[in-house]
């Protein structure tokens, strides 16, 4: 469980988060949805510590996160993040950017490393390029990849930040085709995203932030059907 | 003018001890490089330190470095160090002098080459679980020895032109403090003087060519 409660945080005097409550349980799927600038990446950072907050605290499952005595290079291995650039290690072959992490934080052997990069490698659909850099994959692929990284450390949560903003669209598709599969499979996963239909179809709960203030969080059917608020309105009808 | 007829023999008869001179350059060009790339890592990471304690010293070395002849460079380390009582032979002044320009040199390849990889792989290595050193270790530093991998290879040569100021400190057993004794011995100046230029220009090209089939080999990406 993620229990994020009323965080603060500036960026000099910029205020980016104004008191964020957000409690997400095992299995569900939360789309959050806003304006950009709205402070939806900065959310991600925080919830696996990249970030410092200035006020409130975010809990996972029983651990503070930005607490002193925490260790954020444990805590990080049960929460995954995929972000909008794809941040694949261009040294690296495909199987080695996956099994990096299982091998050099978990200290797996190299063969049980590379047991568990192929099948997360095969669940998203990239068993055909294993020893392939990254250089000669499509934005698709490469982000499919990064997807398989973060699953291959078995996180217990997937933070995802516009994972599809970056993509042609004609390789959209694809990597909503690999979140479904996961939401389906029952991971955990906040999902930042401008798809507004994945979003619809995908979501257990959508979040819609405007301004560094979760304004409004329901049913998809209730956000998209009905909102509540005004701004959550414009908002639809400005993507729409 | 006109004059002087040229007499190879005596400087061919001489090669074996002028390629016993090439292994002593060799030798001290290869040391330079390898206490300046040590150096200069340590200055690149000094100059964007948040201590000005760092700053100061590291950016003083690499602006004196980079900024005056190497051949100073080299004087420096022998008489200057002198003048503080410190005494290093010629072969010891002269691979100081090469090594601190180096590594002036190179902690610039070193920072530029930092910052051609974005911010963002690091983050990336980070939220894999990997602490701040483990990602540079794994994610940073082989993207950065891509990147400045020729550049350091043009240094490495630039270190072994260099050290042919060795005989200004007296130094005569690398190829040009040889070259220069058995030209005071016979006069064959052009013959000696020539022949030690093809063999620096021959070391050159091959440390070239070395680093190119070492780069094919190691740089698959
Ligand atoms: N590291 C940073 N330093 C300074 N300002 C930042 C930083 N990261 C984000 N910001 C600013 O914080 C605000 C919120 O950013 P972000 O969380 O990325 O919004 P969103 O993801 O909703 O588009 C933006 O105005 C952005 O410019
Ligand atoms: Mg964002």
């Amino acid at each position: 469980m993620i229990e994020i409660e009323n965080v603060h945080k500036s960026f000099g005097a910029l205020q980016v988060l104004k008191g964020i409550d957000l409690t997400v349980q095992r299995g569900e799927v939360v789309s959050v949805i806003g304006g950009s600038g709205s402070g939806k990446s900065t959310l991600l950072t925080c919830i696996n510590g990249l970030e410092p907050i200035d006020k409130g605290r975010i809990v996972v499952d029983g651990t503070e996160v930005h607490a002193r005595d925490t260790d954020l290079n444990k805590l990080r291995r049960k929460i995954g993040i995929v972000f909008q650039q794809f941040n694949a290690f261009p040294h690296l072959t495909v199987l080695e950017n996956v099994t990096l992490a299982p091998r050099k934080v978990k200290g797996m052997g190299r063969k049980d490393a590379e047991e568990i990069a192929v099948q997360q490698l095969s669940h998203v659909g990239l068993a055909d390029k294993l020893n392939v850099y990254p250089s000669r994959l499509s934005g698709g692929q490469q982000q499919r990849m990064a997807i398989a990284r973060a699953l291959a450390m078995s996180p217990d949560y997937i933070l995802f930040d516009e994972v599809t903003s970056a993509l042609d669209p004609q390789l959209v598709g694809e990597v909503l085709d690999t979140l479904k599969l996961l939401a389906d499979e029952g991971m955990t996963m906040i999902c930042v995203t401008h798809e507004m239909s994945f979003a619809r179809d995908v979501s257990d709960r959508v979040a819609f932030f405007h301004k560094g203030v979760m304004a409004e969080i329901g049913a998809p059917d209730q956000i998209f059907g009905d909102p509540q608020q005004e701004e959550t309105r414009q908002f639809l009808s400005s993507v729409r | 003018m006109g004059n002087y007829t040229f007499q190879w023999r005596q400087a061919f008869r001489a090669f074996p001890e002028m390629l016993e001179g090439a292994l002593v350059t060799l030798q001290i060009s290869i040391l330079s490089m390898l206490i300046g790339v040590t150096i200069a890592v340590l200055l690149a990471v000094g100059r964007d330190a948040k201590s000005r304690w760092l700053r100061a010293p590291a950016t003083a070395w690499v602006e004196v470095a980079r900024n005056t002849p190497a051949l100073f460079q080299i004087y420096m380390a022998h008489f200057g160090l002198g003048s503080f009582g410190i005494y290093l032979s010629p072969y010891a002044a002269l691979l100081a002098g090469i090594a601190f320009n180096n590594a002036g040199y190179l902690c610039e390849t070193f920072r530029g080459a930092m910052r051609a990889i974005p911010g963002t792989q690091l983050r990336a290595g980070r939220s894999l679980g990997m602490g701040q050193a483990k990602a540079f270790r794994l994610i940073i530093l082989p993207q950065m020895f891509r990147i400045s991998f020729l550049p350091t290879t043009n240094q490495m040569i630039w270190a072994i032109l260099m050290t042919s100021l060795g005989v200004t400190v007296g130094l005569n057993s690398d190829l040009a403090g040889v070259t220069q004794d058995l030209n005071a011995r016979s006069f064959r100046t052009f013959e000696f003087f020539a022949l030690a230029a093809v063999i620096y220009y021959v070391i050159a090209k091959a440390v070239m060519l070395g680093a190119r089939l070492l780069a094919a080999r190691l740089f698959r990406y």
